[in-house]
């Protein structure tokens, strides 16, 4: 699967990593080549096989719906770049 | 006195007992080795060494009312994905850049609890992606072996390459380290230490930085398949913090190490004898099954048919989970921020700053796979191929006890060898990887010496929670191979 340039840029958009033009051009190679070399699954009868999601086979477990963790906010901002009253600090979003 | 820094984790554990030595110089000594070698070696992005000399005196104290834990007064080194309260965490991202955890992950703090003590945090590839630790913000760590007559520096493998160096070096006794693709077992090869990646749902991966959830693990990186038994111990259990760490037993390996293998079944798979395997590695293999069998295992030839599926199928689940997991790094609750012109943009310019290359190409690709209209191509054909890879080793257990295969495909290469071709990179897993798509626990003992001088490892692979059997068989290679030690401190 070739990836065109437009398509690195979109994709980099959706995942919000800015990329300049040289990087772009590396990663339309870099990323075709990985994109071709895994399609050798593609070798693969899958027809009748089921995605594996989990590899022990467990139910996820349920707990009590109890508060049993809180009440430190400060804590919670103490890394944040910036924040103000317990709270993070965000550029304007709404004008 | 002699030096300490090159006893084993379970000579130092005897010596404290018999009160040879105290804790505090034990640390001591260790932190001594960290300051003269660690600018040459680059193993530790952190050391704590007024932390250390704390956790060691209270360590003194508990051996002196004689309530020492498993591991009490035992200098470690800690891999830098471990969140360790109140000490800088990174993931040796910048994107982490001066990150301080307000909470402890499970593993470490099992650790302590045992009363073990954290000599600082050891360098990884960023964010865990790699395999020779070049991709590491603060550098690459550097191999303590070298090719015999040359001063090329060589890399430790990754991406637990700082844990596996520090070990190899003396820099520590032993250390924790993570897998996802190999990351525990194909550094552990490369330094002739022992690294044990355990059964997925074995250790809680609460408070370990987020790779790749569904294959993450957590393992010791150690000197002898005993001590790698000795820090399992301390560091497997359930935890309610982790939905999916396992309520399961965790026996005393230690204990079982004795047992030998008389009668085990071993497996070796035909599909692992790739093209590019190295001469060496292939006769290195040969000699590990006949000291098994001169043990008293049997040998059986086995088929793992989709094997060489695992390798491109890890590179669309793993960057998949990975775009997913590090979504959180925003710029906006921890970490770097870069000030953009409004929020999206600031995400943007934080993450294009913050994240290094090799992370950014998996982040791209995880994306790509996920997104619209390609989905199915791609994840869920992966995720049904992970299946076929499973349902392989399933079989393989009607017949066999444990999988014998290479660790690796050669020895360690020279640092800058391999940076240039990512998919060269990928191509060191390929004999690990497959353990971590089917959840299996696996160990990389040290079995031999290349023809350039330094280590290689033979890796075993286990049914599903029987670590026990797996560290047995170990010790039988570790009888027979002996031990590898680096030949000169030229670090120092």
């Amino acid at each position: 699967m070739h990836v065109d340039e437009v398509t690195v840029r979109r994709i980099a958009h959706l995942a919000r990593i800015k990329i300049t033009d040289e990087e772009a051009a590396g990663l339309e190679s870099e990323l075709s080549a990985i994109l071709d070399w895994v399609e050798q699954l593609d070798e693969v009868d899958t027809a009748t096989v089921e995605p594996m999601t989990r590899v022990v086979a467990i139910s996820l477990k349920q707990r009590e719906d109890v508060v049993n963790d809180g009440e430190k906010a400060d804590e919670i901002v103490s890394n944040a770049p910036m924040s103000e009253n317990d709270l993070f600090v965000v550029p304007k979003i709404v004008e | 006195m002699n030096d300490l820094t090159k006893l084993t984790l379970s000579e130092a554990r005897d010596g404290l007992a018999e009160k040879d030595f105290s804790a505090t110089e034990l640390a001591q000594a260790h932190l001594d080795a960290i300051e003269a070698g660690n600018s040459n070696l680059n193993v530790y992005v952190l050391p704590t060494p007024d932390h250390t000399l704390a956790q060691a005196k209270v360590a003194d104290q508990r051996i002196a009312k004689g309530e020492a834990g498993r591991l009490e007064g035992l200098p470690l080194g800690i891999k830098d994905l471990f969140c360790t309260r109140g000490v800088r965490t990174t993931a040796c991202s910048k994107i982490l850049d001066d990150f301080k955890p307000t909470y402890e992950s499970s593993v470490t703090q099992n650790l302590w609890n045992a009363g073990a003590v954290m000599l600082g945090k050891l360098n990884n590839d960023e964010f865990a992606m790699g395999s020779s630790n070049e991709s590491s913000t603060f550098g690459p760590a550097v191999n303590p072996w070298r090719r015999t007559g040359s001063d090329d520096k060589l890399v430790p493998g990754g991406s637990s390459g700082g844990s596996a160096a520090a070990v190899a070096a003396d820099l520590c006794l032993a250390a924790t380290a993570t897998d996802t693709g190999g990351s525990i077992r194909q550094p552990a090869a490369l330094t002739g230490t022992v690294g044990v990646k355990p059964t997925y749902g074995r250790c809680s991966r609460f408070g370990i930085v987020a790779f790749a959830s569904s294959l993450d693990q957590a393992g010791p990186i150690t000197k002898t398949v005993r001590d790698g038994a000795l820090m399992l111990k301390v560091m497997a259990g359930h935890d309610p913090k982790d939905s999916t760490s396992v309520h399961a037993d965790v026996p005393d390996y230690e204990a079982g190490l004795g047992a030998g293998v008389k009668g085990l079944r071993v497996g070796v798979p035909k599909e692992y004898r790739i093209e590019g395997i190295s001469e060496e590695v292939a006769k290195l293999w040969e000699r590990g099954v006949a000291w098994l069998k001169d043990a008293g295992a049997s040998i059986h030839d086995i088929s793992l048919p989709h094997t060489k599926y695992a390798l491109p199928a890890y590179y669309i689940i793993a960057p998949a989970e990975a775009s997913s997991n590090l979504a959180r790094y925003d710029g906006v609750r921890y970490g770097l921020r870069v000030p953009g012109k409004n929020l999206i943009d600031t995400y943007e310019e934080t993450r294009s700053a913050g994240f290094g290359d090799e992370v950014k190409r998996r982040v791209l690709i995880g994306t790509y796979v996920l997104s619209a209209g390609y989905y199915d191509a791609y994840y869920l054909k992966a995720q049904k191929v992970r299946r076929l890879i499973k349902c392989d080793f399933d079989a393989a257990w009607e017949t066999v006890d444990v999988v014998l295969t290479p660790t690796t495909p050669a020895p360690a290469f020279a640092i800058g060898e391999k940076s240039g071709d990512p998919l060269q990179m990928y191509l060191e897993d390929i004999f690990t990887v497959t353990v971590n798509m089917a959840g299996l626990p696996g160990i990389s003992v040290p079995a031999g010496l290349s023809s350039e001088g330094t280590p290689l490892g033979l890796q075993l692979i286990g049914k599903p929670f029987d670590e026990a059997t797996l560290l047995r068989a170990g010790q039988a290679i570790e009888d027979a191979a002996g031990r590898f030690l680096v030949p000169k401190r030229w670090w120092v």
